[in-house]
């Protein structure tokens, strides 16, 4: 690279420069993939129970009935651990001869490594597997909205801590429009504005008033809290009447519902669900491949650029954290209008800080972030299935696991986890 | 945006000319707000924002009329007159009487004013009387005159500990969210201490609370060294760090033989033996422990450690500017590894307080009763100074008692209390728009007299121009 410079700074001599290659290489990745092999040697072989575990793999409606696998707990273990020590090695191997690997790697692994430790979990009993996935898809929908709304801010260069109250406040007043209208849309349109008022606020002390992000965002979550709290007990207990919402309707989708497996998890949803489907690649595709797109992260890494060439930073920022409180009300709204039916004192109960968990996880990109939303609602579904069928596992380790994951993360032993530049950082037109 | 806490007779910056031309606030709000993000190494620093209209001091009285009604303590006060207004405003909308009345408000107005003076003047005179003084049971005593007071003070104790926890952080630059599992972790500690061991009176609670404050401190410790060794930012990692702490007390309070109470199902601790519990100051009707007095204590000695201290002339360097620390050859990495340990310290000292003087019979694990995170909003309301923090944790200590009161009273729930908290840190946080709202002048923007006077003699100078 100086190399090069030089010559050109020289212009005169011209000459072929052999560049030099920099090989930098990342042994965290293969570490980790050989402390998880580890974990996986000590609970499936040294600590590995006998009996077999049963998979229910079918569910009733499907095209066609996939039998049940029974697994036997110690043989798969072994299977599994030989497996993963062979994937182990060829991430050193492939970290070592400086190759490329893609991402199936750790998708194989991750599939391999939660297959033995479901056989291990349920061995002697029946671990239904339909059920799981559609907890699974259940417990993210909240989450995935959450982080959605995340990205956008963060992207647009506005922490947003306060997804939680964002979150409750969809939820709150989701719950109270609905029932007061009689009508779930009205109810899930308010959820969304009553989300985008928090989001303003939040824009407002952040952008008109310089105030540090995070502090905005933490006391939203606390003054949401107590203002839905308050209303809860001085209005919605006394008028029942108020907290009792029309629930939106499972829509099942003719064909695809019969879908084995995930056909019951995906496709037999309510609207909010299947508008997810929707926002989810829009924004993906908006962000990297639309003007606003290219606007919006730019005002999140260099505003002074994207000021320089004309581009309204604080007016752009605010509309885009409204924007990501819309998105992030649907997540409110799926609390009280799908899944829940009535609006509870804290419903959230830190779940926005599960979806700011993802949000970092998923390495602020859309479709990385609905992915560790979809892991971390996959781990609660799994510890609420385990805790019925008797978990070998406290479930409250089950529970700790998005937070220790996104530790390993920030601090750089899975995946690199780098925020946009300006995040967090007020803009004052010079 | 640069500006950090600070204390007026700071030797590292000298206090700022008030009305200088600068950041807008940087001169008159040197208290809170921006939790600086100085230890980032930053490529290019963004230029602070500088406000090139001079102020040009021309009437004496004037500025210091505008200093000091730009001052801290009026913003403060404007800040929980405000918060107040809007709390009543909540109050009186959900209240029925109000809600009856205001259905024939133009025909009869007098009745829905009169009922909102009910149920605000009644709410807050409950939160007066639970949280000052009893007036209503004057005749009772002295005592219950003025057993509200000593409650708040009881109130004030864990908030005051845990708001040094996150002052402290602050003055290093860093934000100290893990109040709830750094106290978590104490209160465990502290709990186990307390009722697996048989020690001599005295003996027994301090060792607890000894206990507690080192179990804290390690886990503000692990925050900090995640911040300094891996980069990662403390504020995810103190929120993450929160529910790991959580999800393991939960299963140890649960698991027999951790932290289990034997012979019951549901998962609390076993009670403290008396010889772990911090007795009541002043005896029986007082609810008050010498809990209150380690508090007081913890504050001096944070004053000194901030202020006078060689690790504590550290600690601002480092929040000031982490590089100029740098260079200056402070170990910035130990600085923020220990600033974190002090902060869980005494968020530790809070914990074990919870356990030994207010929560007693057995905890659970919601024994930090969210102060980890009211702290924030006293160590904000107290602009991160140990003593500021003290008189910010003695009002919403009040603001506590008081609002059982106001529940038990007057049936508005205390939830009202989290409400007025958190809105006064919102309106702390910005003086701008409390001084929009009360009218207030803008320091480093000229007076509106200025203006005039300026448009005047620009109007007559064009017009000198038009003639000449």
């Amino acid at each position: 690279m100086t190399a090069q410079q030089t010559t050109s700074a020289h212009g005169t001599t011209v000459e072929t420069v052999e560049l030099e290659r920099a090989v930098v290489k990342h042994w965290k990745a293969p570490i980790s993939y050989a402390v998880l092999t580890l974990v996986a040697l000590v609970l499936l072989v040294v600590l590995g129970r006998d009996g077999s575990a049963t998979l229910r793999l079918a569910s009733g409606g499907d095209f066609f009935a996939i039998p049940d696998a029974v697994l036997p707990a110690r043989a798969t273990g072994v299977v599994v651990v030989v497996l993963l020590a062979a994937l182990t090695a060829l991430s050193f191997w492939a970290v070592a001869t400086v190759r490329r690997l893609g991402a199936w790697l750790p998708i194989v692994f991750g599939v391999l490594f939660v297959v033995g430790f479901l056989t291990w979990a349920g061995a002697g009993s029946m671990i239904p597997i339909a059920g799981l996935l559609f907890a699974t898809v259940g417990l993210s929908v909240p989450l995935i909205f959450g982080a959605m709304g995340g990205v956008l801010s963060e992207r647009a260069g506005v922490v947003n801590i306060a997804i939680e109250a964002q979150l409750l406040g969809g939820a709150f007043t989701g719950a109270v429009v609905a029932s007061a209208t009689g009508s779930t849309i009205v109810g899930v349109v308010a959820a969304m504005l009553a989300s985008v008022l928090v989001s303003m606020v939040l824009a407002v002390f952040a952008i008109r008033y310089f105030v540090e992000q995070v502090i905005v965002g933490v006391v939203l979550n606390v003054l949401v809290a107590g203002l839905t709290n308050f209303l809860y007990s001085s209005l919605l207990t006394d008028n029942p009447a108020l907290n009792s919402p029309a629930r939106l309707p499972k829509l099942p989708i003719p064909v695809l519902e019969s879908i084995p497996l995930l056909g019951p998890a995906l496709f037999k949803q309510s609207i909010i669900v299947y508008a997810m489907y929707i926002i989810v690649p829009l924004i993906a595709w908006g962000l990297f491949k639309t003007t606003w797109g290219l606007r919006l992260r730019a005002i999140g890494e260099h505003p002074l650029a994207a000021d320089t060439v004309g581009i309204k930073v604080n007016r752009l920022r605010f509309w885009n954290v409204a924007l990501a409180g819309a998105v992030a009300g649907l997540g409110g709204a799926y609390f009280t209008l799908d899944s829940n039916g009535s609006f509870t004192r804290e419903m959230t109960a830190g779940l926005g800080y599960i979806a700011l968990a993802a949000v970092i996880f998923g390495q602020w990109h859309p479709v990385k972030a609905t992915a560790a939303a979809l892991l971390f609602g996959f781990a609660s579904a799994l510890q609420q299935t385990l805790g019925a069928i008797g978990s070998p596992v406290p479930s409250e380790f089950m529970l700790m696991l998005p937070y220790v994951i996104t530790l390993l993360a920030v601090a750089g032993f899975i995946g690199q986890s780098r925020a946009p530049a300006a995040s967090g950082k007020p803009y004052v037109k010079q | 945006m640069n500006d950090q806490p600070r204390d007026a007779d700071d030797p590292i910056e000298p206090a700022a000319p008030q009305h200088a031309s600068g950041p807008p606030d940087s001169g008159q709000a040197p208290t809170i707000v921006h939790a600086p993000e100085v230890t980032e190494v930053q490529v290019a620093a963004p230029a602070a924002p500088t406000d090139d209209r001079q102020v040009e001091v021309e009437d004496p009285w004037g500025s210091a009329f505008r200093r000091i009604m730009g001052g801290n303590l009026v913003m403060a006060v404007l800040a929980i007159i405000t918060s107040l207004i809007v709390g009543g405003i909540l109050i009186a909308a959900t209240d029925e009487r109000v809600q009856e009345t205001s259905g024939y408000f133009f025909a009869r107005p007098g009745d829905m004013l009169a009922a909102v003076w009910d149920a605000v003047g009644g709410a807050y005179w409950a939160l007066f009387q639970g949280s000052v003084l009893n007036v209503s049971r004057a005749d009772a005593g002295f005592a219950q005159l003025i057993k509200p007071l000593t409650d708040t003070l009881n109130f004030a104790t864990p908030l005051i500990a845990a708001g040094l926890g996150v002052a402290i952080a602050f003055r290093v630059g860093l934000f100290n969210i893990g109040g709830r599992g750094q106290m978590l972790w104490a209160a465990a500690a502290a709990g186990w201490v307390g009722f697996s061991f048989t020690l001599p009176p005295v003996l027994h609670v301090l060792v607890a609370i000894a206990v507690g404050i080192v179990a804290g401190a390690i886990w503000g410790g692990i925050a900090g060294a995640f911040k300094a060794y891996t980069g990662a930012h403390e504020v995810i990692v103190t929120i993450m760090l929160n529910f790991v702490a959580l999800w393991f007390i939960t299963w140890m309070l649960r698991t027999p033989g951790l932290l289990q109470n034997p012979g019951s199902n549901n998962p609390i601790s076993p009670a403290m033996p008396p010889s772990a519990v911090l007795p009541s100051i002043f005896g029986p009707p007082f609810i008050l422990h010498w809990g209150f007095v380690l508090s007081v204590l913890a504050v001096v000695f944070c004053s000194w450690l901030i202020n006078r201290s060689n690790l504590g002339f550290q600690f601002r360097a480092v929040g000031y500017n982490a590089n100029a620390a740098l260079n200056a050859g402070m170990d910035v990495k130990r600085i923020t590894v220990l600033a974190m340990v002090f902060a869980g310290g005494f968020m530790g000292l809070a914990g074990a307080q919870q356990v030994t003087g207010a929560v007693t019979t057995g905890f659970t694990s919601g024994i930090d009763a969210g102060i980890g995170f009211d702290a924030i909003t006293v160590a904000l309301l107290g602009g991160s100074t140990p003593w500021g923090t003290f008189f910010a944790g003695l009002l919403f200590g009040a603001f506590k008692a008081g609002g059982f009161r106001m529940q038990a009273a007057e049936g508005v729930p205390i939830d009202i209390i989290l409400v007025v908290q958190s809105m006064i840190v919102l309106f702390i946080a910005a003086p701008p728009l409390v001084r929009a709202m009360f009218g207030l002048p803008q320091p480093g923007r000229k007076s509106r007299r200025q203006v005039r006077d300026e448009a005047k003699i620009a109007a007559a100078a064009q017009q000198k121009g038009a003639q000449s």
